[in-house]
């Protein structure tokens, strides 16, 4: 009788420790399944467009602050700086196995850098321009 | 180097070229935001040579490809006249939009080397991206070698109208929509090409009708297209510093086009219509009879010599005469005399924006003595005499008067509120816009016919005597 009482006691908390595992391992899916949605395997695309988004109005902010004196200047080192396309042009002449994949890229290279350096110094050269009234 | 690494770099080269236009919010801050470009241009490109670990060939092909660039680049930026500004910032627009191209065509033929798959098996999405970039970045090349030869008259400034222009592109761009489904259905190389001719003639047709005096407008909007195809390109490298230059560089030049077409009140899409605004067009001969006032160097000398306010109004003309050197000589010589003198510049004055500032600054005239539009228009009616010099279409008075003028509501300078408005101009022809200034005709207005260097060196002569 009493024998039969313990078991049947023990085989209760068995069972509960079962669905607590169960639970647990549950938990455990709901987890996994947070993490996949969440942080997971976020699609590098959309990081990449959060960047660009947040860009976009990071350019809309800083571009309204110049001062229209400057309006040319702008336009000359914007241009010397969109000259980063020279990396594609490096990665093209640099690891590319197809000659004609490198000569495009070599073509590229020459471009951008006509760009970068012909866009910065001549951005500098107005820049020296501008002076102060003499007091 | 690890990607992460590498990734992080050209985020600090992203923001680097954040602060390089930070900078550019004053002239004194400005010098230094062009170095934080340059390093920030320097990170990135050493960041990608460490990543990509070229053999000692390749790295030699790089080190000559940045020194005939280099080279050519830092002569052009070394001789270039102040006055070629509009056409050297066309020029290198082309440059970027060509180098997309091509980086998009190595892409093509080698996307093992850029992660984004192998021949033939290219992902869909960079497919995409690339077509995006290759597409903009031909329209980009075409469009500014017309605006280039416009600029350099080498090419009429006059609009071409070709014959159903408008179904033509929109055919084209249509046509261009079904070729990057084709690409990323076939990935094929002919498709590509397609893509590139399509777009390089889509290019050619979008400016072409555009006349000499929306070039500011033009020029800015392909800024605009530079940025947008880097941008594009950035998405396929998955490379930060490019997708924060092109988003950068993008929202700067469609905010410049936003400030011309403002300047000249005209729609984004009535420019890009195009057709208005070509060379000098006959004057409207509405039969009044109307007398002008003309003047010599001499009464013009008279006038600003005993003026206690002079304000000077340089437009297109003074970039075209290279007046300018002559007209700081002109105001150097009224202030010895106790004469104030300030400078006002339209939005619009020149062909690209921020151009007369430029030129003035060569010619050594203080920052602090140029003012905007909207800060001097209220200081005309105070002033003895307003110089207009190789400015028309914006200071005439129709467009604030006159509802039925095709420039009325365009922002002018109010050089009519001046008690004598000195005007100088080779004739009585109207301006670019092709419609006639009212201003010649009023009371207080003195044409001075001659060329604008000339006529200024004579009145600076006049004044020594």
């Amino acid at each position: 009788m009493e024998n039969t009482a313990v078991q049947d006691a023990l085989d209760r908390v068995d069972a509960a420790i079962t669905n607590l595992h169960l639970a647990l391992a549950h938990n455990d899916n709901v987890a996994q399944a947070v993490h996949a949605a969440s942080g997971g395997v976020i699609d590098p695309f959309v990081f990449r467009l959060a960047i660009f988004v947040l860009a976009i109005f990071v350019g809309y902010y800083v571009v309204w602050s110049v001062t229209p004196a400057l309006h040319t200047p702008l336009m000359a080192v914007t241009n010397a700086i969109s000259s980063v396309i020279v990396v594609g042009a490096l990665l093209a002449v640099g690891i590319s196995a197809s000659g004609l994949a490198t000569g495009f890229g070599f073509i590229a290279l020459i471009l951008a850098s006509v760009n970068i350096f012909g866009g910065f110094l001549v951005t500098q050269r107005m820049l020296a321009m501008y002076k102060k009234k003499e007091r | 180097m690890s990607i992460n690494v590498a990734s992080f770099l050209y985020l600090v080269s992203g923001v680097l070229f954040i602060m390089a236009l930070r900078g550019l919010s004053h002239p004194t801050t400005s010098r230094q935001g062009n170095i934080y470009g340059m390093i920030g241009m320097a990170i990135a490109i050493v960041t990608t040579l460490a990543l990509a670990r070229p053999s000692l060939g390749g790295f030699g092909l790089i080190v000559l490809g940045l020194a005939i660039g280099g080279g050519i680049g830092a002569v052009t930026a070394r001789r270039i006249a102040m006055t070629s500004m509009p056409q050297l910032v066309a020029a290198f627009h082309s440059l970027v939009g060509l180098a997309a191209v091509m980086v998009a065509a190595a892409a093509m033929y080698a996307p093992e080397s850029f992660g984004i798959g192998t021949v033939g098996d290219i992902h869909g999405q960079a497919l995409v991206e690339m077509s995006l970039g290759v597409a903009i970045g031909a329209i980009t090349f075409t469009g500014s070698v017309i605006a280039y030869l416009k600029l350099d008259g080498r090419m009429s400034g006059k609009p071409i109208l070709l014959p159903a222009r408008h179904a033509v592109n929109i055919a084209l761009a249509a046509a261009l929509v079904l070729l990057i489904i084709l690409l990323v259905t076939t990935q094929s190389y002919a498709v590509f090409w397609l893509i590139v001719i399509a777009s390089l003639a889509l290019g050619v047709l979008l400016i072409v009708p555009i006349g000499g005096a929306d070039m500011p407008v033009v020029v800015s909007m392909l800024n605009s297209y530079s940025g947008w195809a880097a941008a594009a390109l950035g998405f396929t490298l998955g490379n930060l510093a490019l997708i924060i230059t092109g988003a950068l560089v993008g929202s700067s030049g469609a905010i410049l086009s936003y400030i011309m077409c403002k300047g000249m009140n005209r729609s984004f899409i009535s420019v890009i219509l195009g057709g208005f605004g070509g060379e000098t067009a006959a004057a409207a001969d509405d039969g009044i009879e109307r007398n002008v006032k003309l003047g010599s160097a001499d009464d013009a000398a008279y006038l600003m010599a005993n003026a206690s306010k002079v304000i000077i109004v340089p437009g297109y003309g003074m970039a075209v005469a290279q007046a300018q050197h002559a007209l700081r000589e002109l105001a150097d010589k009224l202030k010895a005399n106790g004469v104030e003198v300030k400078y006002a510049i339209h939005p619009v004055a020149g062909r690209m924006p921020g151009h007369m500032n430029v030129l003035l600054a060569e010619a050594n005239v203080p920052y602090d003595e140029v003012f905007e539009l909207e800060d001097i228009n209220s200081e005309f009616a105070q002033a003895d005499v307003a110089y207009v010099i190789g400015a028309n279409d914006v200071t005439n008075p129709s467009a604030r008067d006159d509802k039925s003028s095709p420039i009325y509501g365009m922002p002018i300078l109010d050089v009519d509120k001046a008690r004598t408005c000195l005007f100088v101009k080779r004739s009585l022809g109207s301006g670019y816009a092709g419609i006639d200034n009212t201003l010649f005709y009023k009371d207080g207005t003195m044409m001075l016919l001659g060329d604008a260097k000339k006529m200024t060196e004579d009145i600076v002569k006049a004044m020594d005597h």
